[in-house]
């Protein structure tokens, strides 16, 4: 059941967030990456949201102008992935509330802290909604409370 | 659903300041990261946004640096960096500093530095070293937030060598009170399975627990962990199904609490879960698998709502009913299922029902037969994936009937393929079925000629020696060999008479073999005529020099007479300068052939004479006079490949990466010989590429030290043949017995006959026909050409063989991670309790748990046996004293004395009876050891309230972590029935182990002499000034072995096993732990030993 990587893409191709759940060189990741960006790109709408490349199974979503993309083995279930996919939108789309492409160019590390609740070493860590949004909530909490107090140092944003 | 994200906006630089989005609030558009964002979407080239990466990096770099910079600041610029490195951009400067805010920042920042960490560095990056320490910190830490940050990255990265250092901790949490902290120890538990397996063993009954959480969140997680211990070992978890499929049914009955539900379907990531375990215990286990039916019934029933999730459970579902053993009820649901999939209209669910079909097929092929027309629909499918998978579908169930039909589709949309991947895949399956069902020769020849065109030289090297070998091996009859090769030639010659120039490299050679091996069969071929063919393809420039020199080959072979001897000289007179060292070489044979009609005839006449197996000396024995005359004179004995390769390694400064690049010599050579001469021959050369290994594998009893000698004397080569021949003998059948086939295919009852519908086209009507020939349900048993009436074209013989080589390769490289995994299923095999594996490794011997009929182990009688001792051995080492079994009248027990040279096992009989028992008899037998009896006389008969002790002697004949001897005791008692009962025993392969006594110079000689060999990182006893010495000194104490010399870092060990085979131990301190490399001349040695040094150095 192990993901391979997830990959998050603009229709104009642009990466916007990458997690390898696999150890590769970076070298292999940008090949992988532009490859895949492309290959995703050109596929119709009315096709499957899976292809296969390499020895991979690619499964893909496209949500507005987003696409979400994941690798997973032969063997593994493509449309259970293809829900892993929406899961994770729908924690996004809860988290910053209706979730739009901005909001995951700007707060990208948000972004990952949700998937890294979610999905932990390419497997499904909880798939409750609520426990990942409470758990997500709570380190947010402390580094409110945190941020706070750093605010009130003068001149911290100048460098 | 596509609603959520509905408001991404297109316009974005224009819509970036605007504060009022909801999302972008916490984001202020002031800061650095958005005003770097900001700047990159306003530029319009690729080259103006690498300029400002750079500056952006540049400014990082500088601020990082500094020691003014603040956490937070820090935070700030690693959030920067991450985005520079996700635009392709390096930042590796930023990554100690990544790792400095996890270490240094408050949780605000921690947070951002281990996402930094596990986004920038992977496994085996050496930083990760410097984040152990905080790791620790932080699982220690009094905030749960700080510990859930920590667990989080420990279960992405972590270096394998630390994890004994955080592993109490990480297990310590499994008893945490906060459900979010088990499960996130459970997956970091899991991670660490994963990357070294051997490590968490001793956890094993801690998983258990996590399985019984009251989270259902945790009792899922540790459901990773059992998948993957299922796959490795299903017998070992049997007793778990009752308790999956209890789960499971909890689940699908809507127990779980509602936040698990996933549009309305209750936790179906959980239910996907417990399916495959579920397959996975049930495949070929009948028992097992009735105890799920009911359950698998109901998730099928349960499983009806119209949405994906479903459908993905279902999926799951039909795929464990057709793994498991079959019951009909349930398969006709699933086939339905299957059905609904191919049918629907929805891409996905199509080509999932596509995919189930090609996994259910072979079982069940009526299923294809129903779905023929969908099928043939999907051939033409506008989308490539849809058309591959038919494909797929297509090729399992090909037979002699419909090949044609099926490999023309296959080509067909190769040529249209343009992935490699793709290409090499399908090329080889095409390759596969060309040879398993060709109906003619013509049409064999034919397609494996569009394979290699198409294949190009991408494809799998063995394609083209598969197809040669069988050219060159033939089959049944004389004459069909002749007309295949023969066709061959005359569809060659045409083909060169061609455009040569499109056909790549790989085809050529085969082309130039054939050529030059059997051009002569067609008598009315000129040979000249070849030989101009062939020189055409020397002359265009896109010919790579080994094809050359497989042209040069062909011409030795065809230079007979007349013209073509003309045309040779002309040949190797240009290529005999050639740079091409190969090349030379064969122009040179050429030339000096050409011009010697004496030696042509001789050599060239003859013909068919030279398809015979040559003899050859594969130890090149009629060189030791040359090698030992060198050595005389001073030259450096041989040394291989990857012997200079560390060496060249030791030699560089600063290595940190000790073992670097064990190349495998044995498989070079062997490709090598494969490549230029198809023939048998090439495998026995293979082996003699590891001469050097094999030397010792059967040879002599006595310890030879003098390596030099050893190396190219004769006794060694004639130990090595040995070897050669068992493993030709193991050679494994490549047919498989049809037997198996059978009963999978008679297992469903006969299908009823396909509803098909008229309105079809015609011609899909035809090509369904075709293409469905033979899939009736009477020829059903035979779908897999495994017993077609006809029998299979072409066997395949190359499979089988190549394979022998492949263990003697395997010891050669084998990584750390292999060996953990070889530890890790020897330890499963052996001992699956937890509490064997530490009394065994305690060096004391548990035989409870094989023990048969065991009543009364602490009768007083146990304690006062080693009085029974005899006196030679009262004085050495005995192990405790184990009951064995016992009878009526006697009790056995047992104890091993290590002496020097050997190993005595030693058998107390006690008769606890008053009279005598006669006719005593005791057998021991044992598959890993020599017994041999060691008593004078066999004991016969016991008296009354007396104890006779029975002495064998042991050596190892096959190593493995724990030996074991089985062993039966028969007797009479007084006029009794004659009473028997059976016992085992088993002893820790360390109590063969005696110190060797070696030099260093000899250490080093013996060192190249052996190449089974094993390495892996060792926990460092840590607590003295001297850790290597106390180390060694403990592994010296434990294992009896010998400290040869330790110089700085370094040190070197030697031991041998009984009577005499050494292994040796080289250590280094590496990276905080000990990097050991053992090598010896037997093959499963070094394996064990290092898994008993691994054993000592946890517990010490």
């Amino acid at each position: 059941m192990t993901m391979q990587f997830m990959l998050l893409f603009s229709r104009q191709g642009k990466l916007r967030l990458q997690k390898w759940y696999v150890p590769l060189s970076d070298k292999e990741k940008k090949k992988i990456t532009r490859e895949l960006v492309q290959t995703v790109l050109a596929r119709k709408p009315k096709m499957c949201s899976f292809l296969e490349w390499r020895d991979l199974k690619i499964v893909y979503k496209r949500y507005a102008s987003l696409y979400f993309c994941c690798a997973i083995e032969d063997q593994d279930n493509e449309l259970i992935t293809l829900e892993i996919i929406h899961r994770y939108v729908e924690l996004l789309d809860k988290y910053f509330g209706s979730v739009c492409e901005l909001d995951i160019i700007f707060n990208f590390e948000k972004a990952y802290f949700i998937l890294d609740e979610f999905l932990l070493g390419g497997e499904a860590q909880e798939t409750s909604k609520k426990n990942v949004l409470k758990a997500i909530e709570q380190a947010d909490l402390l580094q409110e409370s945190q941020s706070e107090d750093w605010g009130s140092l003068p001149n911290e944003e100048l460098l | 659903m596509s609603d959520v994200v509905e408001k991404t906006l297109t316009a974005l630089p224009s819509l970036l300041s605007l504060d009022s989005q909801p999302g972008s609030t916490k984001l202020s558009s002031t800061s650095k990261l958005g005003s770097l964002i900001r700047g990159i979407t306003e530029l319009t080239s690729k080259h103006e946004e690498e300029k400002l990466i750079q500056r952006e990096l540049v400014s990082i770099k500088e601020q990082v640096s500094s020691p003014n910079t603040s956490m937070r600041q820090m935070k700030d610029l690693m959030v920067r960096a991450i985005y520079c490195e996700m635009l392709g951009y390096e930042a590796s400067f930023s990554y100690i500093h990544a790792i400095k805010l996890a270490q240094q920042g408050t949780a605000l920042e921690k947070r951002v530095g281990y996402l930094a960490v596990s986004l920038f560095l992977n496994e085996s990056h050496e930083l990760l070293l410097l984040l152990v320490n905080t790791v620790l910190k932080d699982l220690q830490s009094t905030n749960l937030i700080e510990v859930c940050m920590a667990l989080t990255v420990v279960s992405q990265i972590f270096p394998k060598d630390m994890i004994p250092a955080i592993l109490p901790l990480v297990e310590e949490k499994l008893n945490h009170p906060k459900e979010i902290i088990r499960r996130k120890a459970v997956l970091a538990l899991y991670k660490f399975y994963l990357i070294a397996p051997n490590q968490v063993q001793h956890i094993h009954s801690k998983f258990r627990l996590a399985l019984c959480d009251r989270d259902p969140g945790v009792m899922t997680a540790s459901l990773h962990i059992y998948l993957q211990m299922i796959q490795e070992n299903p017998e070992g978890y049997k007793d778990l199904t009752t308790s999956f499929v209890t789960i499971l049914k909890q689940v699908v009955g809507g127990k779980l609490p509602m936040d698990f539900n996933y549009r309305s379907v209750p936790a179906p990531w959980l239910q996907i879960q417990l399916l495959r375990i579920l397959s996975l215990l049930g495949k070929n286990d009948q028992s097992t698998s009735e105890i799920m039916y009911e359950v698998l019934d109901e998730s099928l029933q349960r499983a009806e709502m119209n949405h994906n999730i479903t459908y993905a459970i279902l999926y799951e579902c039909v795929k464990c009913i057709y793994t498991i053993h079959p019951k009909s009820e349930l398969l006709e649901k699933a086939a339905k299922c299957i059905g609904n999939f191919v049918l629907s209209p929805k891409m996905n669910l199509k080509y999932l029902g596509l995919k189930a079909l090609t996994y259910v097929v072979q079982q069940d092929p009526k299923l294809a037969l129903q779905h023929q027309m969908t099928i043939i629909e999907c051939l033409d499918h506008y989308d490539l994936l849809i058309k591959r998978e038919t494909l797929e579908l297509l090729f399992r169930i090909t037979n002699a009937q419909n090949v044609t039909v099926i490999v023309e589709k296959m080509l067909e949309f190769l040529s249209t393929s343009k992935d490699d991947y793709t290409t090499t895949d399908l090329v080889g399956k095409v390759a596969e079925l060309a040879e398993k069902y060709a109906p003619d020769n013509e049409w064999f020849i034919e397609t494996m000629n569009t394979v290699f065109s198409v294949g190009g030289d991408t494809m799998q090297p063995d394609i083209p020696n598969n197809f040669l070998k069988l050219l060159c091996e033939g089959f049944d009859s004389v004459e069909e060999d002749r007309k295949l090769r023969l066709f061959a030639v005359d569809s060659y010659v045409s083909l060169l008479q061609g455009k040569p120039g499109n056909l790549p490299q790989r085809f050529l050679q085969v082309i130039s073999w054939v050529l030059g091996e059997y051009s002569h069969l067609r008598e009315e071929l000129d040979p000249a005529t070849v030989m101009r063919l062939l020189v055409k393809l020397l002359e265009r420039k896109q010919t790579s020099s080994e094809t050359k020199s497989y042209v040069l080959m062909a011409m030795t072979k065809l230079c007979r007479s007349g013209e073509g001897v003309s045309i040779a000289q002309e040949v190797s007179e240009s290529y005999s300068s050639s740079m091409d060292t190969v090349l030379r070489q064969r122009a040179h044979e050429l030339q000096h052939l050409s011009h010697n009609l004496e030696l042509r005839t001789r050599v060239l006449l003859p013909g068919e004479a030279g398809l015979e197996p040559l003899e050859v000396d594969s130890s090149l024995s009629f060189l030791d006079g040359f090698v030992s005359e060198a050595l005389a004179a001073g030259a450096a004995p041989y040394k291989p490949p990857h012997q200079r390769q560390e060496e060249l390694a030791q030699a560089k400064a600063l290595s940190l990466e000790p073992y670097s690049l064990a190349l495998p010599i044995s498989m070079s050579s062997c490709s090598i010989t494969d490549r230029q001469s198809p023939t048998l021959l090439s495998m026995s050369s293979g082996l003699s590429g590891d001469s050097t290994d094999l030397s010792h594998k059967g040879g002599s009893t006595t310890l030879k030290l003098d390596g030099v000698k050893r190396v190219w004397g004769k006794e060694g080569y004639l130990a090595q043949r040995e070897p050669i021949e068992e493993a030709q003998i193991e050679v494994p059948s490549p047919l498989r017995s049809p037997i198996q086939q059978t009963e999978t295919g008679n297992s469903h009852s006969p299908s009823p006959a396909p509803t098909q519908s008229p309105e079809h086209e015609p011609e899909k009507q035809q090509l369904a026909s075709s293409l469905f020939v033979g899939l009736s349900s009477q020829s059903s048993v035979c779908l897999m050409g495994k017993s077609e009436p006809m029998p299979q074209r072409f066997r395949k013989k190359a499979k089988g063989q190549s394979s022998t080589s492949a263990p003697t390769s395997n010891s050669l490289i084998s990584l750390p991670s292999t060996v953990d995994h070889l530890l890790c299923t020897n330890l499963l095999e052996k001992t699956p309790e937890l509490s064997e594996v530490h009394a065994a490794a305690n060096g004391t011997c548990d035989v409870e748990a094989a023990l048969v009929s065991h009543e009364d182990s602490n009768t007083p009688q146990d304690l006062c046996l080693s009085s029974h001792l005899p006196a030679e051995l009262s004085e050495l080492f005995h192990s405790e004293i184990s009951p064995l079994c016992s009878t009526q009248s006697l009790h056995l027990s047992a104890c091993y004395v290590q002496k020097e040279d050997s190993l005595i096992l030693v058998i107390f009989i006690t008769n606890s009876s008053d009279f005598a028992v006669h006719d005593v008899h005791v057998d021991l037998d044992s598959e890993q050891l020599e017994v041999s009896c060691a008593s004078d006389s066999p004991v016969k008969e016991v008296r009354g309230c007396c104890v006779a002790v029975c002495q064998y002697s042991l050596t190892v004949k096959r190593p493995s972590a724990h030996v074991t001897v089985a062993g039966m005791v028969s007797h009479q008692l007084h006029i009794e029935t004659p009473q028997t009962a059976q016992f085992s025993y088993e002893l820790p392969l360390t109590s063969f182990v005696r110190p060797l006594k070696v030099s260093t110079e000899e250490y080093g000689r013996m060192w190249l002499d052996f190449t089974h060999d094993t390495k892996q990182n060792l926990t460092l006893i840590n607590d003295g000034e001297e850790p290597l010495t106390d180390t060694l000194t403990v592994l010296k104490k434990k294992l009896q072995l010998h400290i040869v010399e330790i110089i700085g870092m370094e040190g070197i060990v030697a031991c041998r096993l009984l009577p005499d085979q050494p292994c040796l131990m080289h250590c280094r301190l590496h990276a905080g732990s000990l990097a050991v490399w053992m090598r010896s001349s037997l093959p499963d040695l070094p394996d064990c030993l290092m898994y008993h040094c691994q054993r000592s150095l946890t517990e010490h």
